[in-house]
């Protein structure tokens, strides 16, 4: 890759790190992510992907800004309220790198569209809040064969796995169904610390910049959690369900599910 | 002054770190294992940190030297992909 003088300056403190170089920096700017959501989780990763110059970046979101997203949803701010989120995400990153291809999809992702809006990307990137779009981003990916970083946060706890179909887990090696409406935390109890998802959202980032670069140890059949409260890291092994419904040698879902009803949807 | 044959040559006087080494780094990385690269820098932290960055890299520094009142030349050989 031939950089221009503003990417040489831009990228320098990449370029000098043995893992990245100018080749691995080009394997950024080649990378294709598509990312599920664009709020809590999807604006940190999208800004750092975004920064560290991933050639194209496509973000799935139905819904628009609202003020009560501004509190950790930080591509947004006062001026885009009321615009779709993925039009104001677009707007950030752009404005922060506009080396990035930034592909804005105001869709609400289902079982009948899932497979074709991924379908030219390397890797998915789940930041949704709700069950039923992380199950079916799964299994997307699992029929697929796309390498998924998933990430999830509530109140004051995250977690991070990194889901390479054929090689490691899947979400439903880990938890078979989604859990029934009822289990679900109610609205009140679904707050969230504002700041988790920068530090779930950097970890997810991460991954797929080691994906990309295919450096390090991805968490491959591994959960990371982390505890705010506690501050503190805890890593469990996921090992690969032998009889998982979605990844194991002979399935039993075969078909993209809608689990669709009973969720609360809190904005 | 020495004379070692080079692969490739690189004028990188005016830049400073860390786009010096940026540059040296992406020139090493375009050539063959063997070759050689020839720097003429003239920033004074530079002449210290590159060769030392080339060898944390495996590169082989063969020859340094300062050539006159501003300007080092430098000799790298491309030990590592």
């Amino acid at each position: 890759m031939n950089f221009t003088d503003e990417q040489l300056q831009r990228y320098s403190r990449h370029i000098i790190l043995p893992e990245v170089g100018g080749r691995g920096q080009a394997k950024i700017a080649d990378a294709k992510v598509i990312m599920v959501g664009a709020g809590g989780l999807g604006c940190p990763v999208g800004f750092y992907l975004a920064a560290a110059g991933v050639g194209t970046l496509a973000l799935i979101d139905n819904d628009t800004v609202e003020l009560s997203n501004l509190q950790r949803q930080i591509a947004h701010n006062v001026h885009t309220i009321g615009l779709p989120k993925v039009e104001s995400a677009q707007k950030t990153f752009t404005a922060l790198n506009p080396d990035v291809k930034v592909v804005p999809l105001k869709v609400r992702i289902s079982k009948d569209n899932i497979l074709d809006l991924i379908r030219d990307y390397d890797i998915v990137v789940d930041g949704s809040d709700n069950f039923p779009t992380r199950y079916l981003v799964n299994d997307a990916c699992v029929m697929a064969g796309k390498p998924l970083v998933s990430g999830a946060i509530l109140r004051f706890e995250g977690q991070v796995t990194t889901i390479i179909p054929g090689k490691g887990h899947c979400y439903r090696c880990l938890f078979e169904e989604p859990p029934p409406p009822g289990l679900v935390p109610s609205c009140q109890e679904a707050g969230v610390l504002g700041v988790l998802p920068g530090v779930i959202g950097g970890l997810q980032a991460t991954e797929v910049l080691k994906l990309i670069l295919g450096k390090g140890e991805p968490l491959m059949g591994e959960l990371l959690m982390y505890n705010a409260l506690n501050s503190s890291f805890r890593k469990v092994r996921v090992p690969r369900n032998p009889a998982c419904p979605v990844c194991s040698e002979s399935p039993t879902i075969t078909e993209l599910v809608d689990y669709n009803e009973g969720y609360c949807t809190l904005q | 002054m020495s004379r070692i044959s080079s692969d490739k040559k690189i004028d990188i006087k005016g830049l400073v770190c860390p786009y010096t080494f940026v540059k040296a780094k992406l020139a090493i990385e375009s050539m063959e294992l063997g070759q050689i690269l020839e720097i003429v820098l003239d920033h004074e932290e530079a002449s210290r940190s590159i060769p030392r960055s080339m060898e944390d890299h495996g590169q082989k520094v063969l020859h340094l030297e300062k050539i006159n009142d501003s300007d080092w030349l430098l000799y790298i050989r491309k030990d590592k992909e």
